[in-house]
């Protein structure tokens, strides 16, 4: 594996207000092949860290290197060009909903190519079958289950082979079966098409049976890393509480409030 | 209280009110600026919706082949209802043959670019405010946008050209439908003699004082409606609730701009002149 790491993260910080930071001195490192995951509890600023990976925000200070590009200094059509090299799937899928499952998967190739159409059908058809959905070429997406529009919405990002694929909480809402095939088809498709993948999401029992090394934040910064076992088995009292699902530890059970004895009325009389 | 302390109290809450406005006002200043950068950076961007014709044919029929159904009604009506107001008054000084003219004219310079400027705004408006503001709310603008493709340039721009070339055909037919329903009351009804009602018509309306003032005034209230509305869409808040007021900010605030604009169009075309 080449030692050029894909995503290059140092000292990153963001907010969106100046006197409340989102992410703190982030450093993050994924290299090339890789399926990484980045996990935490919900506002603990991971989707915020992917935008920036993105290009979407500009961070605070710090360096965010994607595909060699420094994307805080990226005009728009360079932008564009490294996106044109990233795929992405939103949680929910984000399919157009007026045109239909191949019109989907072939909208990114009709927008950046001029492929012949016989051509262009065949990559759509390739890109449907590899997520086991070619049948279902001309429904249109409201007549899918969740599961299966995530996995259009795969074929969609996969369409123009990208190197690197970032996965915003892939496993939210879908039932076991769906679940076991988006995970098998994030690992199978990052092989084949020799991509690297970032997977942001809190299912944490479900990430770490298919991630490489993950990166654990809270309050805005990376608290610990490593592979999944040792994530497991981190005496980190957090990460313990975490990936345990225990209701109570160092991410208190009750949202801070005053003393329970003055917020019930009867307790005056 | 004593009352320095109400003076006090009453102090505070006029200084409230004024910063309030002031806030307001210069929310509203700071949103306009806002509104027009984003008019401009859409013009910029519309290349694709110009090369690419089909995408701005396919928003031609959404705004205006889908409209034409309450146009043609709501024009054959209102000639109808003209016809019979403006027979009412006219034989009272013997000039009935003159309903023709005050049909067209009427038509022609107000009511067709405005009440189809109305309805417009109501059917096609809130619709391309909902469209968007929901493909905003369910990521479908981010998505296209982490695929490289600029959603201003390929969603926004073949829709605002869609309603502004919409809006110029679908005044000038709801016009042609007011004149009909004109004539059917006025002619087949009441009994206007046909040759009078068309020959006077003929002779009154001016090309371009009249028809070509009204194609104005429906190109700029194509533009000011098809604006607003994509503008709310995109700046939605991507919520149920922000979508919904969202569209119904863009009804308001474009029949309100129709009215005003068409004030100031007819002071400048249809005053002063000889």
């Amino acid at each position: 594996m080449p030692s050029t790491p894909i995503i290059e993260i140092r000292n990153l910080s963001f907010a969106y207000e100046p006197s409340r930071p989102v992410l703190r001195n982030i450093e993050l490192s994924v290299p090339r092949g890789a399926v990484v995951g980045i996990m935490g509890q919900s506002g603990c600023g991971k989707t915020t860290l992917l935008r920036v990976i993105m290009g979407a925000l500009t961070p605070s200070a710090g360096s965010a290197r994607v595909l060699g590009h420094d994307v805080a200094n990226l005009r728009r059509e360079p932008l564009f060009e490294m996106r044109r090299k990233m795929g992405m799937l939103f949680q929910f899928g984000a399919l157009f909903t007026d045109i239909s499952v191949y019109e989907n998967v072939a909208f990114p190739l009709r927008e950046h190519l001029s492929l012949p159409e016989p051509l262009l059908n065949d990559l759509v058809m390739m890109k449907l079958q590899a997520v086991g959905l070619r049948g279902a070429a001309h429904l249109m997406p409201t007549e899918l289950s969740g599961g299966m529009a995530r996995r259009v919405a795969l074929a969609r990002s996969i369409a123009l082979d990208p190197q690197l694929m970032l996965y915003d909480e892939p496993f939210t809402g879908l039932d076991p079966i769906s679940f076991g095939v988006i995970t098998r088809l994030i690992r199978e498709l990052n092989d084949s098409l020799g991509a690297t993948s970032i997977i942001v999401t809190h299912d944490v029992q479900e990430a770490l049976g298919v991630v490489d090394y993950v990166y654990f934040m809270a309050g805005g910064r990376v608290i610990a890393q490593g592979t999944p076992d040792e994530i497991r088995s981190s005496a980190e009292p957090f990460v313990n509480q975490f990936v345990n699902g225990r209701s109570d530890g160092p991410v208190p059970f009750h949202y801070p409030a005053p003393q329970y004895r003055a917020d019930l009325e009867l307790a005056e009389h | 209280m004593d009352l320095k302390g109400m003076r006090a109290a009453a102090q505070m809450g006029l200084r409230a009110r004024l910063e309030r406005l002031g806030g307001t006002v210069t929310g509203q200043v700071w949103r306009l600026g806002y509104a027009s950068r984003f008019l401009g950076y859409m013009v910029l961007h519309s290349g694709t919706a110009m090369r690419r014709f089909g995408l701005t044919m396919k928003e031609i029929y959404f705004a205006g082949v889908l409209s034409l159904v309450i146009i043609l009604v709501s024009g054959l009506f209102v000639g109808m209802v003209l016809a019979l107001q403006g027979y009412e008054t006219l034989q009272r000084y013997g000039s009935s043959e003159a309903l023709g003219v005050l049909v067209a004219l009427s038509l022609v310079r107000e009511l067709g670019p405005v009440v189809a400027g109305l309805l417009f705004a109501s059917r096609a408006g809130s619709a391309i405010t909902a469209e968007i503001g929901l493909m905003k709310a369910t990521e479908q603008l981010s998505a296209m946008e982490m695929m490289a493709v600029d959603p201003i340039a390929r969603v926004v721009a073949p829709r605002f050209w869609g309603g502004v070339l919409s809006m110029p055909l679908l005044a000038a037919l709801f016009s042609a439908m007011g004149i009909f329903g004109g004539y059917l009351v006025g002619v087949q009804l009441i009994g206007v003699d046909a040759g009078a009602f068309w020959s006077q018509m003929q002779a009154a309306v001016d090309v371009r004082n009249d028809i070509l003032n009204g194609v104005i005034k429906s190109l700029v209230f194509g533009v000011a409606v098809t604006w607003i509305a994509v503008f709310e869409g995109y700046d939605a808040p991507p919520t149920a609730e922000g979508v919904s007021r969202a569209t119904t900010r863009t009804v308001v605030t474009s029949s309100l701009a129709i009215l005003a604009l068409d004030f100031v169009l007819t002071a400048l075309m249809f005053t002063g002149g000889p």
